[in-house]
């Protein structure tokens, strides 16, 4: 990126040639009683010096602890040519430039991007991302409504093992638009659904997770056919990474499922306390037209040379308005970029590597675990990187005393801890963990350490 | 010169109408329409059965630069629409009257025939427009 000066000069200039007085008045549309003059921890106006040592003292506030959080999020080891190439001036903007077909290589990077993540899912199309996974499965539950209208209901059914984040966002965005979101029945013993399932009247699509929130492997093929016999569409939600060892979501079932979206962070996005992430999404061919976002195709010019160019744009906000398929674009451009190059590198053969060894880890992690007095597991059952286990003591108090002892030994599910162990983590850092949970659990003194 | 069949009715919005002997209606974009749009690559159609009212949304015609809204002219029941457009949308440029219809209707009340268009009036309109 190279440095744009900004003068007061510049400023003033360019407020002339719009007619404005002040850089105020850009904002006047804004209601006066929206603004506000501060937010919280964000001082105003500090010199680059002081912004600096700031920021260095808050980040050392985090420490350098041993991450065993999953829960949606997932630390992996990033190479570093990953993000070298990703912030180089040509590819790091977020968003697909204005005469998007003027930068053919930034189209290519998306083009090659779609055409990894739909070899992943095992469906024909995919976008060019969403804003991230919970914001996906809205966008996945408006998108089956708008192909699915023969159910005329707006009832979307969960699978237990959906994400309950995904669950609130998706109500927030899609909740006021005729669409009601029910959860399925659980089996207490595997965590997955029920083995008796009643459809109820005309469900539109079936969310079903894999691997599951708590961690477990749900029957995708049994509730794919159930979904499909009761006239409603599957829309996959899917660990990209899994993916290297797991079922596709176009494999799943008699008919696969017809909608996949996921978060994509995994794929050489950092975990950065939360954000920006990305979501991926892709369908079926025949639901294409209903996808929301910006699709990247390819092509061949006048002169029968090869390129890319933006295709389908007729469904979206500046041509549809009110009735685009969506307001979303291309936002999470550099993270796709940075997931495009990370699989590139890591190949087939890489990604399942990194997907085969967190599993490995999390396995050995939770043996271990499992051999210290009061623990058991959650659910019973096959797992990928996760697992739900029941410590016999209050979970967050267990977690405060892991974390005095730079430890984040999980995710909190309230009657159960989340544990996931990556490739990150070597052998002696699960013995150390295990070690530190034995000392809590069983000396009586977990508060104190 | 745009084709305009004298036994059509027209909209403001570049539909054509034609009453059918068994009361029912057919409904397709004019061919003026169509040659502003460009070639088209899909059609999104109604459900049959669907009731429709006057004004409401019926179809959705998409060229590679535009996606426009087809409006129901008329308040009524869907009772069969063109699925031939799903594999070939290019037969409304082919033939806008004809193999290129959308949908038909059977209408719910008496056709208000004063907010239709007879054909020397579309053309007028049409005459305006390119003023």
């Amino acid at each position: 990126m190279p440095f744009i000066p900004h003068t007061e000069d510049d400023t003033r200039e360019m407020l002339a040639a719009i007619g404005a007085d002040s850089l105020d008045d850009l904002f006047d549309e804004i209601p006066k009683e929206l603004l506000i003059d501060s937010l919280d921890g964000v001082p105003e106006g500090l010199t680059e010096m002081e912004i600096s040592r700031l920021m260095r003292k808050r980040a050392a506030l985090d420490g350098a602890p041993q991450c065993f959080i999953g829960a949606g999020a997932y630390e992996h080891h990033i190479p570093s040519v990953v993000w070298d190439i990703a912030t180089r001036g040509e590819f790091y903007s977020a968003y697909t430039p204005y005469q998007a077909e003027a930068s053919q290589g930034t189209l290519q990077v998306i083009y090659e991007y779609q055409t990894m993540i739909t070899e992943l899912t095992g469906l024909d199309v995919s976008n060019a991302s969403l804003y991230d996974g919970a914001s996906g499965l809205a966008e996945a539950a408006l998108m089956a409504v708008r192909s699915n209208r023969r159910a005329k209901s707006g009832r979307i059914l969960l699978a237990p093992g959906v994400n309950p984040r995904y669950e609130q966002v998706a109500t927030a965005i899609a909740g006021s638009q005729h669409i009601s979101f029910e959860r399925l029945p659980k089996n207490s013993v595997s965590g997955n659904a029920a083995d008796d399932l009643d459809a109820g009247d005309s469900p539109v699509a079936v969310v079903i997770q894999q691997p599951s929130f708590p961690g477990t492997l749900e029957d995708v093929d049994r509730l794919t056919d159930w979904a499909h016999a009761n006239g409603a569409l599957v829309i996959a939600v899917v660990n990209p990474v899994s993916l290297a060892v797991l079922k596709a979501p176009g494999n799943w079932g008699s008919e696969g499922a017809d909608i996949a979206c996921g978060e994509g962070q995994p794929l050489g996005v950092p975990l950065s306390s939360g954000g920006p992430y990305f979501g991926f999404m892709t369908c079926k061919q025949k639901f294409v037209r209903q996808m929301p976002g910006r699709i990247v195709g390819r092509t061949t010019d006048l002169d029968d040379q090869p390129g890319f160019a933006l295709t389908l744009q007729a469904r979206e906000q500046h041509i549809r308005r009110s009735k685009a398929t969506s307001n979303i674009c291309t936002n999470q451009g550099l993270m796709v970029t940075a997931a495009t190059i990370y699989m590139s590198l890591l190949g087939y053969a890489g990604l399942r590597q990194v997907a085969l060894r967190s599993q490995q880890n999390t396995a050995m992690l939770v043996e271990k675990l499992l051999a210290l007095k009061g623990v058991e597991r959650l659910y019973e059952g096959p797992h990928f990187h996760e697992v739900a286990l029941r410590l016999g003591q209050p979970v967050a108090d267990v977690l405060d005393a892991l974390a005095k002892r730079d430890i984040l030994g999980g995710y909190d599910l309230g009657d159960a801890l989340l544990v996931c162990a990556t490739e990150t983590k070597t052998a002696a850092d699960i013995d150390a963990y295990v070690a530190a949970m034995d000392e809590i659990l069983n000396t009586g003194d977990r508060l104190s350490a | 010169m745009t084709d305009l069949p004298g036994d059509l009715m027209y909209t403001n919005d570049h539909e054509w109408l034609r009453r059918e002997d068994d009361g029912s209606v057919t409904i397709g974009i004019t061919d003026h329409a169509q040659a502003a749009l460009g070639d088209l690559v899909y059609v999104e159609l109604p459900e049959v059965g669907q009731e429709l009212d006057s004004g409401g949304d019926m179809a959705v015609v998409e060229s590679v630069k535009a996606a426009s809204d087809v409006y129901a002219p008329i308040a009524g029941e869907v009772i069969a629409v063109n699925e031939e457009l799903g594999d070939d949308p290019e037969k409304i440029n082919a033939d806008p009257y004809g193999d290129g219809w959308i949908v038909r209707m059977q209408p719910s009340e008496e056709i208000d025939e004063s907010a239709l268009l007879a054909p020397n009036d579309y053309q007028t309109l049409l005459d305006e427009e390119d003023a």
